[in-house]
């Protein structure tokens, strides 16, 4: 019985030697696999929260959760109970059923991310030959649930607040799928597997920071969280696109974005920092949820910090942050990706074939591709401190003009 | 002649998903339901792409219909001013889009279903399966699709410039 | 596993990942008491009843914005098989891509440089 050592992956043809029809086997595999990947998200949330409460509560020199369960390890639960026995109140002139389906298209949306998520050489959902496409199309239909949220909900704070995030999703959208062109371009390949497999030589981060740098930064701009997070701008907007629910369909929203944050976390470990490669992998595949989960762990606690120590910005500042920096940063950065993808080619610096795992054989490939990267973020810099400098010698102009306003001086 | 098995299953369900979500769509008094009902059937579209081979398309279906062209459906609907509870028909002309409408189905029953179920010969169709690789290399070899290419691209700039300026405010 | 199992796969996995988040709301449909009330199910406004219709006229921007995002939308569309097939393509290949590049972020730069992208 060879077929059942692995069961994971080889259910179906365990069950079909031990007399099951192969077709009801098959089903019975997929329907377990997508069981499993659907459960793991939703699982892990709940000790998410947990990390992100306590997170917060030491950097605001508090203690945070600590009464239910060991260290306040339950509180969550006792949060998920207490929020399904609240009475839920559908506001006066709500659309009912496009009210109710909002959050769980919201949710839906972010786990249906994780089926192409590779968490070890051989646990995946599914690998998809256009896992990158499938899992931006996927995640764009969250957009369609706070649409639907800010819609249905007959509140005018709902709407506007829900009109504002759209716009602020749609527009962080850009840089994020063009940073996911350059992982693609450099594997050559849209499924997730090959974009971590392509990466055993050398990370993509290090052949393109840029790009890595951009994705991070747009995906804490579609998870909503600060500084971007306009969303909720309590002193604007009360509470935006969620101000109408209550009880349980407002914990699905922020089970959604806690799941989100994670999911994020772990498509950028995937894409540019070498998803589950790692010493022993390929003898202990096991190993890859381990080097995955603690990479993705970092970056989730890189963005927890950013949400409790950055200001939120103005709309005009992050409209323009967007605009006029992230989405010309990002198409520049694919240009010159693919250049000096052409000149390595060119020069013959590209590691040769066999030896594409071999760290030294990449280093002259992604020394020519830092280099460029390490151009671009020099003329930019360059080019914000002109334009910093031009902005308050502006300002100045300006203040010294009032100063001669001043009534004490023009009496003189 | 008609095998029960995934595929024909799949192929009802996005159907009846396509044709449910197109029926919602022309009879919903509200837009907002009405641009709901579209996603639906768009969504079933990107379905029968999947079942047809074409998983690329039906990613670029869902990406770029259902997450920017509704998206910017609603806006419009929100754009102009009390129109998502529209009460009435106010568009006297209706008869005459049934007309095109019904026009349109003949035209297609005549030049799709009838050639298919009236034993056309299938051989002309390539079983190939292109990859969306393939895809890329075309979309800029010189002997094939490079100026299609380009010219897509001008073509929707050119739209967006002409939209920016259609939609500007002019005060 | 082949290509039918993989998309069978999403298929499968589209329909049981609705189950799991309407399952807590089901459950607090049973569980969580209902009083409704007038004053209750009033539209949420700082505690002053709401003014007018919900549905305002919303700013031309946000239309704007959304315009720009689509095109922008379609163009990664092309992309993306370019990008796949990139070890494959020679030079000239680039200089379509790059032609492409600059085509599309003519149209942002002429929205920004008239003012379009301005959020006030």
């Amino acid at each position: 019985m060879n077929e059942c050592r692995d069961l994971i992956n080889t259910l179906a043809a365990c069950l079909s030697t031990s007399g099951w029809d192969p077709g009801l086997a098959q089903f019975v595999q997929i329907l377990l696999g997508v069981v499993l990947v659907t459960l793991a998200p939703l699982i892990i949330v709940i000790f998410l929260i947990w990390v992100e409460r306590k997170f917060a509560a030491r950097i605001q020199d508090r203690i945070g959760p600590n009464r239910v369960g060991p260290w306040g390890l339950l509180q969550t639960i006792a949060d998920a109970l207490k929020l399904i026995t609240k009475e839920d109140i559908t506001p006066a002139g709500a659309d009912r059923v496009v009210f109710n389906l909002a959050p769980i298209v919201s949710v839906v949306s972010v786990i249906l991310i994780w089926a192409v998520i590779p968490l070890s050489p051989i646990h995946i959902g599914v690998d998809l030959e256009i896992g990158a496409l499938y899992f931006i199309a996927v995640g764009s239909i969250g957009t369609l649930a706070i649409m639907m949220a800010g819609w249905s909900s007959n509140n005018k704070y709902a709407l506007l607040g829900a009109f504002r995030v759209v716009a602020q999703l749609v527009s962080y959208e850009i840089p994020f799928v063009f940073a996911i062109l350059v992982p693609v371009m450099l594997a050559g390949s849209m499924g997730m597997q090959d974009i971590v497999d392509a990466q055993r030589g050398m990370w993509f981060a290090v052949l393109s920071p840029i790009a890595a740098a951009i994705f991070f930064l747009s995906a804490q701009a579609e998870t909503g969280r600060a500084p971007f997070d306009l969303i909720e701008a309590e002193s604007e907007l009360v509470a935006g696109y969620n101000i109408e629910y209550s009880g349980m369909k407002f914990g699905l929203f922020f089970a959604g974005e806690f799941v989100h944050v994670l999911t994020n976390a772990l498509l950028l470990v995937a894409l540019f920092f070498g998803g589950w490669v790692g010493p022993f992998v390929d003898q202990l595949p096991i190993l890859g949820f381990v080097y995955m989960f603690g990479k993705a762990a970092l970056f989730y606690l890189f963005s927890l910090l950013l949400r409790n120590t950055l200001p939120r910005v103005r709309i005009d500042q992050m409209m323009n942050f967007n605009w006029k920096f992230l989405v010309p940063l990002s198409v520049i950065n694919v240009a010159v990706v693919a250049f000096l993808l052409q000149v390595v080619r060119a020069l013959g610096l590209a590691p040769a074939s066999g030896m594409e795992n071999d760290l030294i054989a990449n280093l002259p490939q992604a020394a020519v591709l830092l280099a460029g990267n390490l151009v671009i973020i020099a003329v930019v810099l360059q080019l914000l401190r002109n334009a910093g400098r031009r902005d308050r010698s502006a300002e100045a102009v300006v203040v010294s003009k009032e100063d001669e306003m001043l009534p004490a001086q023009a009496a003189h | 002649m008609l095998e029960l098995n995934a595929q024909t299953i799949g192929f009802f369900i996005f159907s009846a998903l396509m044709v449910g979500g197109g029926l919602g769509v022309v009879t919903s008094r509200n837009l907002i339901h009405g641009a709901l009902y579209l996603i639906l059937s768009l969504f079933g579209g990107a379905g029968l792409f999947v079942l047809l081979s074409a998983p690329f398309l039906a990613a670029v279906q869902i990406l770029v219909y259902i997450g920017a062209i509704a998206i910017l459906i609603i806006f419009a609907v929100m754009l102009t001013r009390s129109m998502t509870r529209m009460g009435e028909v106010f568009n006297t002309q209706w008869w005459l889009s049934a007309l095109v409408a019904i026009a349109v189905f003949a035209l297609l029953v005549v030049g799709v279903i009838m050639p298919v179920f009236g034993g056309l010969d299938m051989s002309t169709v390539s079983a190939e399966v292109g990859t969306t690789m393939e895809l890329g290399i075309a979309l800029v070899d010189g002997n094939q699709f490079v100026l299609p290419f380009e010219v897509a691209s001008l073509l929707l700039t050119a739209a967006m410039i002409g939209a920016i300026v259609i939609a500007r405010d002019r005060d | 596993m082949n290509v039918v199992n993989e998309w069978a796969f999403i298929g499968v996995f589209m329909a049981v990942a609705w189950i799991f988040p309407t399952l807590p709301i089901v459950l607090a449909a049973f569980v969580s008491p209902r009083k409704p009330n007038a004053i209750k199910m009033q539209t949420y406004e700082c505690g002053v009843e709401t003014v007018g219709d919900t549905w305002v006229q919303f700013r031309v921007q946000y239309y704007i914005h959304g315009l720009v995002f689509l095109i922008f939308d379609v163009e990664m569309i092309f992309l993306f098989p370019w990008a796949m097939a990139y070890n494959q393509l020679d030079f000239f290949a680039f200089g379509a891509g790059l032609l492409f590049l600059f085509l599309l972020t003519d149209g942002l730069f002429y929205a920004w440089f008239k003012g379009d992208l301005e959020w006030s």
